[in-house]
C-alpha cells in the first residue's frame, strides 16, 4: 500500500506480489486497540453525563440504604455484620453491583445494536481487523468503562468512610473481574440473538442481574439466608465478588476462601470469553 | 464506455488478475437438511483497472459472491484468488488492500462524519495524524466537507452512501467492491455517486459492483456478467451483450392491462421476437420506425407506442424470461 495520500494508480504496477510486504496490516494488539479506540470515541459524548450518574447513584444508595435503613439495622446491633457499620457492610457490595450493571449495559444493548441495528461490526471486520480481535477490543473497552465508573464509586465510598482501609483499593480489580465474568456471557448472548434482543435482555435482567443483586449477600450476610437458598448465592458471580471486595475493605476473609472466589470468577470469565469469541466468528463469518 | 485517460492514469500493466475464480461455489446449510446453494460454480477473471459488474435480480447470488471476494465469507467449493492471494489463507492481508461498500450502510450513527472516516483509517493501521488528514481529503471527494462535524444520523440517504464510499477509500484500495451502491437513492443522488465512481475509475482503481439497475451497469461497467439463480447467464461488455442477445431497437406498445395478448397473432406476423409484459408488448427489431408503421398498418391500436434502443434490461429479459427490477 502506498502512502495514504498517494494516488491509487501509483501502486497499481507493483501490486502483483510485493505490495503485501508493506501492506499496513496492524498487528494483533494494535487491531484490538483500534476497536477499543472506536468504542472510547462512541463513549465520549456520554462521558460527562455518565460521570454524573456514576456519582449520583452511589450517593443515593448510600444515603437511603447506608444511613436510612442502616440506622434501623444498627439499632439491633452490628454483630451479624461482623461488627462494622451497615454503610461499611454494603459499600463494597454496592460497588460490585454497580460494576455488574455497567458491564451488563455495555455488553447487551450497546453491543447488540452494533450487530443488529447499526451493523458497525460488519464494517469493522471488512478491514484487517478480525472478528476475534473485534471481540477482544470490546472486552478491553468494557473493562475500561467499568474501571472508570468503579473508581468514581470508590471515591464516593471514601467520602462516606465506607471504602475500608488501604487494601480497599483492591475492590477495584475485584469489581472489574466480577463485571467481566458476566459481561463476556452477555456478549455471547448479544452475538447470538437476532430478532428478540429486548426479550432476551429483559429475561437476563429479571432472572439474572436482579436476583443476583438481591441474593448475593449484598444487603445482608449470607447466614441470614436459609440453607436452601444459599446455593443461589454460591452460584452467583456477584456473591464471589462481594466476598472478595468485603475481604479487601473490611478484612477477615481467609486466604483459601479468597482463592476459591478468585478461581470461580476467573474460570467463569475464561469460559465465557472462549464461548463469546466463537459466537462473534459464527455471526460475522457467514 | 469511455476508455481510461492516457499518461499517468493509464491502465496498470500487471498481469496478475485482481480476481480469479474457477468453479466458485457457496452453499449454506438449511433446516431441511438440503444445503441451499447460493452460488453454483462460477468462473471469472477481472484484470486490474477494469470496472466489472454483476447484473442480476435480488437473490441471484451477487452479494454472496461479493462477500466471498471481500474475504468475509469462506467459499465452500472451487478456487478463488484475490490480488493473487487465497482468501482462506491471506484474508487479513487481502482485506488491507480492499475497499468495501456494503449493501446496507454500517456507519456509526453516533459519531460525526469526520470521526467515521478517522476511525476506519485506524483499522487499517494508519497513524492518527494520517487518519485525520485522509478524512479531510475524503470529505472533499465526497462533497461532505460542510457536514464534517455533523452526526451521521442527521445525513440524508445519499450523503450516507457517499460517506460509505469515501470511507471505503481510506486505505487507497487496489480493488473497490460496491454492493448495490445506489439502491434506494433518488435520481439526483445517483448521478452524484456515479460521477464520483467514474472519477475513481479514471484514476485506475479496479471497480467491482453489483446492481440490478441496467442503466447503472451501462454507465459504469466495462464488462459485466448477468447472474441468475447462482450461475452466470452471459458475459461481455454492455454493447456486446446487447448486440448478442437483443436487436438494435425495441418497439414498446402499451395497452390497457390484460388486452395486450389479443393483438399477438397480428404482430407475430411482423417481428420474430416478442416479450409480453403485463401492460405492454415489446417487439424486437432492427428498424423500429418501420416496424411500428407496419404494426399500425395492420390495424393494431395501442394506447401509446414508442421506439427505443435495446438496453441490458432486454438482454436480461431474453436470457431469463423475467424483468430485472420487478422480477
Amino acid at each position: 500500500m502506498s502512502a495514504p495520500t498517494g494516488r491509487s494508480t501509483e501502486h497499481a504496477e507493483s501490486q502483483a506480489v510485493p505490495a503485501v510486504a508493506h501492506a499496513t496490516t496492524p498487528s494483533g494488539w494494535r487491531a484490538r486497540a483500534t476497536v477499543w479506540e472506536y468504542l472510547v470515541l462512541t463513549w465520549r459524548p456520554y462521558f460527562f453525563s455518565g460521570l454524573a450518574s456514576a456519582v449520583i447513584a452511589p450517593l443515593l444508595y448510600l444515603l437511603a440504604l447506608g444511613y436510612g435503613m442502616g440506622s434501623l439495622i444498627e439499632a439491633r446491633g452490628t454483630a451479624a455484620l461482623g461488627g462494622v457499620r451497615y454503610v461499611e457492610f454494603i459499600g463494597p457490595a454496592l460497588l460490585c453491583a454497580a460494576a455488574l450493571q455497567t458491564g451488563f449495559g455495555e455488553s447487551s444493548w450497546a453491543l447488540f445494536g452494533r450487530f443488529k441495528w447499526h451493523r458497525t461490526l460488519w464494517g469493522i471486520t471488512s478491514t484487517p481487523v478480525t472478528p476475534a480481535q473485534a471481540a477482544e477490543g470490546h472486552v478491553l473497552f468494557i473493562a475500561t468503562r467499568v474501571a472508570v465508573s468503579s473508581v468514581l464509586y470508590y471515591l464516593v465510598l471514601l467520602v462516606f468512610g465506607a471504602a475500608g482501609g488501604g487494601a480497599g483499593v483492591l475492590m477495584l480489580p475485584v469489581a472489574v473481574l466480577t463485571a467481566l465474568s458476566c459481561a463476556v456471557w452477555v456478549m455471547a448472548l448479544s452475538a447470538t440473538i437476532d430478532d428478540d434482543g429486548p426479550g432476551a435482555f429483559n429475561l437476563a435482567m429479571r432472572f439474572g442481574i436482579i436476583p443476583m443483586t438481591l441474593f448475593s449477600a449484598s444487603f445482608f450476610p449470607i447466614t441470614q439466608l436459609p440453607w436452601a437458598m444459599r446455593w443461589v448465592a454460591f452460584l452467583s458471580p456477584l456473591w464471589h465478588g462481594n466476598e472478595l471486595a468485603r475481604g479487601a475493605a473490611i478484612g477477615g476473609l481467609p486466604g483459601w476462601q479468597a482463592a476459591g472466589h478468585l478461581v470461580f470468577l476467573v474460570a467463569l470469565s475464561i469460559t465465557g470469553f472462549v464461548v463469546m469469541r466463537r459466537r462473534f466468528d459464527v455471526r460475522l463469518v457467514v | 464506455m469511455n476508455p481510461p485517460t492516457a499518461g499517468a492514469t493509464a491502465a496498470p500493466t500487471s498481469r496478475t488478475p485482481m480476481i480469479a475464480a474457477a468453479g466458485l461455489t457457496k452453499s449454506f446449510p438449511s433446516d431441511d437438511g438440503d444445503d441451499f446453494v447460493a452460488v453454483k460454480g462460477i468462473d471469472l477473471v477481472v484484470p486490474a483497472g477494469e470496472a466489472f459488474g454483476f447484473l442480476g435480480p435480488n437473490g441471484a447470488g451477487k452479494s454472496t459472491t461479493m462477500r466471498m471476494i471481500a474475504c468475509v465469507s469462506p467459499r465452500t467449493g472451487g478456487s478463488l484468488s484475490i490480488l493473487g492471494q487465497d482468501p482462506s489463507i491471506d484474508g487479513v492481508a487481502i482485506r488491507s488492500r480492499l475497499g468495501v461498500v456494503p449493501q446496507q450502510d454500517n456507519l456509526d450513527e453516533d459519531l460525526t462524519v469526520r470521526e467515521n472516516l478517522y476511525i476506519y483509517g485506524r483499522y487499517f493501521g494508519l497513524s492518527r495524524k494520517q487518519c485525520w488528514s485522509k478524512a479531510d481529503e475524503l470529505l472533499e471527494f465526497a462533497q461532505l466537507t460542510e457536514k464534517a462535524k455533523a452526526k451521521v444520523a442527521a445525513l440524508s440517504g445519499g450523503m450516507k452512501r457517499r460517506l460509505t464510499i469515501a470511507r471505503s477509500l481510506v486505505n487507497d484500495p487496489d480493488l473497490l467492491l460496491l454492493d448495490e451502491p445506489t439502491t434506494g437513492l433518488d435520481p439526483q443522488a445517483r448521478h452524484v455517486l456515479w460521477d464520483r465512481l467514474f472519477r475513481l475509475k479514471q484514476a485506475g482503481v479496479t471497480l467491482v459492483l453489483t446492481t440490478h439497475y441496467m442503466d447503472e451497469a451501462e454507465q459504469l461497467c466495462d464488462r459485466l456478467v448477468v447472474m441468475d439463480g447462482g450461475v452466470i447467464a452471459a458475459e461481455g461488455s454492455p454493447a456486446a451483450l446487447i448486440a448478442q442477445y437483443s436487436t438494435r431497437e425495441v418497439v414498446e406498445l402499451r395497452f390497457v392491462p390484460g388486452t395486450q395478448r389479443s393483438v399477438l397473432p397480428v404482430v407475430e406476423q411482423i417481428v420474430e421476437r416478442i416479450e409480453v409484459l403485463p401492460d405492454r408488448l415489446l417487439l424486437y427489431t432492427d428498424t423500429g420506425e418501420q416496424t411500428l408503421e407496419s404494426v399500425v398498418a395492420a390495424g393494431v391500436r395501442p394506447v401509446s407506442a414508442l421506439v427505443r434502443r435495446s438496453t441490458l434490461e432486454d438482454v436480461f429479459l431474453h436470457l431469463t424470461g423475467r424483468s430485472l427490477v420487478d422480477g
